[in-house]
């Protein structure tokens, strides 16, 4: 049965758009996957959008093909079904049909050779409307267009936001010396190379606005961190002492990053203003301090360090005082990441000689293991802190797969011929 | 270094704003796609040129062409059988002040990446250790982690994981 549908804050929009009309190289887009979904999918209809039938078609494809990726909702069949946002829905049909929720609309000239898109929402148990608004925009942006409608049926449907209209960041290797830093639409379409290299490139994070990637760079023949202006392909080298620079994570305010530094010995967490300066040390000792993770009220840093004999979880206030121990369960736990509501920490732990994904409850301690994968890395959440985003391995060729923190939700997202690793959820579109 | 400049073409083609009514809420004006960044620039990065070194350094006849310290799993110090071969480099440091070294630690494939790079860290600085030790200037070597980004053997096998766990010592004009 379909949870009620959820009452939300007033969405409709007016909506101009800036776009660019812009052709950019191709890339190999990411293809995904489904390979696990939710126990219990709300039944959704969406009806053909009318209008401009190509435009339409193109728009209804994105927003049904987000929702089933989602795996929180089933497609009921609209078949011989003409309708738009300004047809009064037949509510008997439609639950005959099995639809707990119906969107509709269509697409039109706009001028300027943009289209507008318009849609309703209804709620076909209570009979009653749920919003809708419109959109314009020039036809190749049409897809964003899909991602943002999908984006609002999900918000209003599941009462949490979407994440369709986000980017991913992810580094693509081909051959023996070919490095891409790649960003893409969530679901992996519009691919576009942000940095090539012949050296490698990991640890690349957003900035919380979405307008940089700080990333680490070998171009140099050593690791080197670099804050990356996207639009600009501006880079400024954050971190470049002597010896390794790596591990960059954001403060919440985008000002400061943490990175570590090996230029006292050692591996050691510091921060550092955006623009490299103001380096100020964090951990000390002998052990090794790595994998900063900022909590998202700022007030503490997760990070990995091997202080107790085995690379566990720790915890430490920024104001001071002791590092608190997180993880306890297995020999080998690494990589932490908080969700952005603050509940979740994920992380990587050897279980059975495997490297899988984890997650601990932070405010039960309790810790569930994802995954039964052999090499899983680099966790990201999705900035609705539903979706875990990591990389992993099938058949010896490098994937990334997206986990709903319960586990039941799974995706795969490859590229043909090419090795995906390092992935980075961006924040939500502004 | 290349540059495309797609974004100051982004800044000059920002279309005007349109906007049309829903069915009853209120008006906002926030675009589909407001990121300054919907365009992405490539940038490629460099290469750095190699210089000439004495034969001395590169003759498969003197041990000083021989680089590489191996180490055990999970294992961090420099083996007794490498002694001879860092000492070897540090004398020739010694006797030659104007050359510098880059020593880059290596760890297998297995685990995390990022702390990985700080295992590859510990091997590197094992390296410089011992070569400081043996009268090579501190300012001369300068220890750095590869983690388990440039593998020596791509396999996913014991063998190759025992290639993998490596430490390379190289002079100015080899990185």
């Amino acid at each position: 049965m379909l949870r009620p549908l959820l009452r939300l804050r007033s969405l409709g929009l007016i909506v101009c758009s800036t776009f660019a009309l812009l052709q950019t190289p191709a890339y190999a887009e990411l293809t995904i996957e489904i390979t696990g979904s939710g126990a219990n999918k709300i039944p959704v209809a969406i009806a053909d959008f009318g209008g401009d039938t190509g435009a339409g078609r193109a728009v209804t494809s994105v927003i049904r093909s987000d929702l089933e990726r989602s795996g929180l909702f089933r497609l009921v069949d609209t078949a011989g079904v003409a309708m738009t946002e300004a047809t009064a829905p037949n509510y008997g049909d439609w639950k005959s049909r099995g639809a707990d929720a119906l969107a509709a609309g269509s697409l039109g000239p706009a001028g300027d050779g943009r289209q507008e898109a318009r849609f309703q929402l209804y709620d076909v148990t209570r009979q009653t409307g749920l919003g809708g608004t419109a959109f314009v925009a020039p036809a190749p942006r049409l897809r964003a267009v899909g991602h943002r409608i999908a984006d609002m049926i999900y918000e209003k449907l599941t009462g949490e936001p979407g994440v369709f209209a986000t980017r991913i960041a992810y580094v693509v290797k081909s051959g023996a010396a070919r490095y891409e830093l790649h960003i893409a639409d969530a679901d992996g379409q519009n691919a576009q190379a942000a940095l090539t290299s012949r050296e490698p490139i990991i640890s690349p994070t957003w900035s919380p606005d979405g307008t940089r990637i700080a990333y680490v760079s070998f171009e140099n023949k050593k690791p080197i961190v670099y804050v990356h202006t996207l639009a600009t392909g501006q880079r400024v080298v954050v971190a470049n002492f002597k010896g390794s620079n790596s591990a960059p994570a954001w403060s919440a305010d985008g000002r400061k990053l943490a990175v570590v530094l090996s230029k006292d010995g050692g591996s050691q967490i510091f921060t550092v203003n955006a623009d490299g300066s103001g380096v100020q040390k964090i951990t000390n000792g002998p052990s090794i301090n790595t994998e900063p993770f900022f909590s998202p009220d700022g007030q503490s840093i997760y990070f990995t360090s091997d202080r107790g004999g085995s690379p566990q979880i720790y915890r430490s206030g920024l104001g001071g005082g002791d590092a608190q121990r997180v993880t306890f369960e297995g020999s080998y736990n690494v990589s932490p990441r908080i969700s952005p509501d603050g509940k979740t920490l994920a992380f990587i732990t050897r279980r059975e000689s495997g490297f899988r994904l984890a997650v601990m409850d932070l405010a039960s301690r309790q810790v569930q293991v994802l995954t039964d994968s052999y090499k899983d890395e680099s966790p990201t959440f999705a900035p609705n802190s539903r979706m875990i985003l990591i990389a992993t391995d099938t058949g010896g060729r490098g994937v990334l797969s997206a986990v709903s923190v319960d586990g039941r939700i799974k995706q795969r997202l490859s590229i043909p011929a090419g090795d995906v690793r390092e992935p980075a959820w961006g924040p939500f579109a502004k | 270094m290349k540059q495309l400049v797609i974004p100051a073409l982004l800044a000059l083609l920002i279309a005007g704003c349109s906007s049309t009514p829903d069915t009853g809420d209120q008006q906002t004006g926030a675009p589909v796609e407001s990121r300054g960044d919907s365009g992405v620039a490539t940038v490629t990065a460099g290469n750095m040129d190699a210089r000439k070194l004495p034969p001395e350094l590169t003759d498969p006849k003197s041990i000083l062409s021989k680089r590489s310290v191996y180490f055990d799993y999970d294992k961090f110090d420099v083996k007794a059988e490498y002694k001879d071969l860092v000492a070897a480099h540090a004398k020739f440091l010694s006797n030659n002040r104007q050359f510098k070294m880059l020593v880059q630690g290596n760890t297998d494939e297995r685990g995390s990446r990022e702390y990985n790079l700080a295992l590859g860290q510990k091997r590197a600085d094992a390296i410089k250790r011992t070569l400081t030790m043996l009268g090579a200037r501190e300012d001369q070597v300068e220890a750095v982690s590869l983690g388990e980004e440039k593998p020596k053997n791509e396999g996913q096998n014991e063998a190759a994981w025992a290639e993998n766990r490596r430490g390379d010592m190289l002079y100015s004009g080899e990185f």
